[in-house]
């Protein structure tokens, strides 16, 4: 028996990240992912993910890296190579955006943050090297690039999120999705923004590094939190519809055909300006060749990335994510179709070790957000 | 009836010259939430390390192996409906399928009882 995920060879040895312990002592199993022992799964992907679901999921997400760029004209600097209007950022408000190469394609997906000493970024962790790099190739020099690898990054995520944080960080319920905030633990600087890659409501948690393994050990005395692993971070981005770097989209694709135009804001659309904005003005006009869809898939077998599309005997896209879906109890996939075939209920059939499955072109996300938005009527004492 | 073991974690129990394939504990203990598991057809043969069957956690595929050579005589239906099986009773309720053996000398290959733990321990 050979779990087609051993076959990887990593081409470095993998880092410890602050929390490494602290997971193996909570009874995480550990793998290597994006070069970091990283906690897979605690007590199982299902009930892991269904508790974040309905109570809150503590995630270690240090992997990724934490940028803080400072000096004069960031904003406008920043926008040569992302599409969004990051000079109309007000410090506390967050952004997604994405990274942009010469020909359009994306070299990463980002979180941008006006906060009060710069703009704050969160890349993946995966390509942060690279990110680094590029940023300083392309940045003027008057603009210090700050890697805050002293820092660690935890997600708390769920609807009773806000419960549990709000008793250990008084006042974090005041902020709204995509806000962020500075706080003090103790004597602890905390960067807290409200936002995630679950669909639910929650935070993400910037904690200096020597700090986090007492702080995640208050969040975990809450009883609302438990510790979540990578796994079911995967099960509950794919049902949120959420793309994942590296499987999703890759420097392939432009932002039109990973269904990501709104991250490209009006004003850059009318005034062009970033890098790559020949080819993805001209596919927002024109449309493009294909585009990320989801898939509800009949039956009870999974459909994985890399299982090929068809449309009768004609391939006509490829899954680039796919996989069980605990809160729909239903195999769920994400995938490129061209762009013919990307209506919603449009019936095809993809091909799992040699045989025809049916799955049908869906809405995203599978699962609704349940964003905490700003102007949005909260009904109290209604059930959800 | 005698209960063998290979190192890629299936285990065989032998009746004559007939025997029930499942994977072990380790291995459902390893794999996590078993989503979907697919049999062999009745009739189909398989070979000694070859492909015989496959299951799939919340994460991904894997591939179960034909721990001797055989006829496929049952897959075990059940799994179909609940493949969680494989988690609650791996070494009972959620075996995989049965078959004849071909070549009963192929069983000299396998581990006991005890070397698979020890082989287990090492891991």
């Amino acid at each position: 028996m050979m779990s087609d995920d051993e076959i990887e060879q990593p081409e470095l040895p993998a880092e410890e990240l602050p929390l490494g312990d602290w997971h193996r002592a909570h009874g995480a199993r550990m793998v290597e992912f994006a070069g970091y022992h990283m906690p897979i799964q605690y007590e199982g992907i299902m009930a892991e993910h269904a508790w974040t679901r309905e109570n809150a999921g503590l995630f270690d997400v240090s992997h990724m890296g934490q940028l803080m760029l400072s000096g004069e004209h960031t904003a406008e600097a920043l926008e040569a190579i992302v599409p969004g209007d990051i000079s109309a950022l007000k410090e506390g408000r967050m952004r997604y955006s994405l990274l942009l190469a010469e020909d359009g394609g994306i070299l990463d997906d980002l979180m941008i943050t006006a906060a009060p000493m710069g703009l704050y970024l969160v890349v993946n962790g995966a390509v942060k090297w690279d990110d680094i790099s590029y940023l300083r190739d392309r940045l003027p020099d008057e603009i210090t690039i700050n890697h805050m690898d002293d820092r660690a990054l935890l997600a708390l995520q769920g609807p009773k999120a806000v419960d549990a944080l709000r008793r250990v960080v008084p006042g974090v319920d005041a902020l709204y999705f995509m806000e962020a905030s500075s706080y003090l633990w103790g004597h602890e600087p905390l960067w807290i923004s409200r936002s995630g890659y679950t669909g639910e409501d929650g935070f993400e948690i910037s904690v200096p590094a020597e700090h986090v393994a007492a702080f995640a050990d208050a969040l975990c005395a809450q009883p609302e939190v438990k510790p979540i692993g990578l796994g079911a971070r995967d099960s509950l981005r794919l049902e949120a519809g959420l793309p994942l770097y590296g499987h999703d989209l890759d420097d392939r694709i432009d932002p039109v055909q990973a269904d990501l135009s709104f991250a490209i804001s009006k004003r850059r659309r009318e005034e062009g300006g970033f890098t790559g904005a020949g080819r993805i003005l001209g596919a927002l006009a024109g449309g493009a060749p294909n585009k990320r869809v989801g898939f509800t898939v009949e039956g009870r077998m999974p459909v994985r990335e890399g299982a090929p599309i068809f449309a009768g005997d004609t391939q006509i896209g490829v899954m680039t994510s796919g996989g069980f879906a605990p809160t729909i109890d239903a195999p769920i996939a994400m995938g490129y179709v061209e762009t013919t075939y990307a209506m919603h209920g449009t019936a095809l059939e993809a091909e799992v070790r040699g045989k025809r499955v049916p799955v049908k072109v869906a809405a995203m996300p599978f699962v609704p957000h349940r964003y905490h938005r700003r102007g949005q009527v909260i009904q109290k004492g209604t059930p959800a | 009836m005698t209960r063998y073991y290979t190192e890629d974690h299936e285990w065989i129990e032998v009746d004559g010259d007939l025997a029930t394939v499942g994977i072990t504990d380790y291995a459902q203990g390893q794999l996590g939430d078993i989503v979907f598991a697919e049999v062999p057809a009745v009739g189909s043969t398989l070979n000694k390390g070859g492909d015989a069957a496959v299951v799939e956690s919340v994460k991904a595929a894997s591939d179960v192996y034909a721990p001797v050579t055989g006829t496929v005589t049952q897959g075990n239906d059940a799994l179909e409906a609940d493949p969680a099986l494989v988690n609650s009773d791996p070494e009972g309720e959620g075996w995989f399928f049965k078959l004849t053996l071909s070549d009963s000398g192929e069983l000299d290959s396998l581990m006991n009882e005890t070397a698979y733990k020890a082989f287990v321990a090492s891991l």
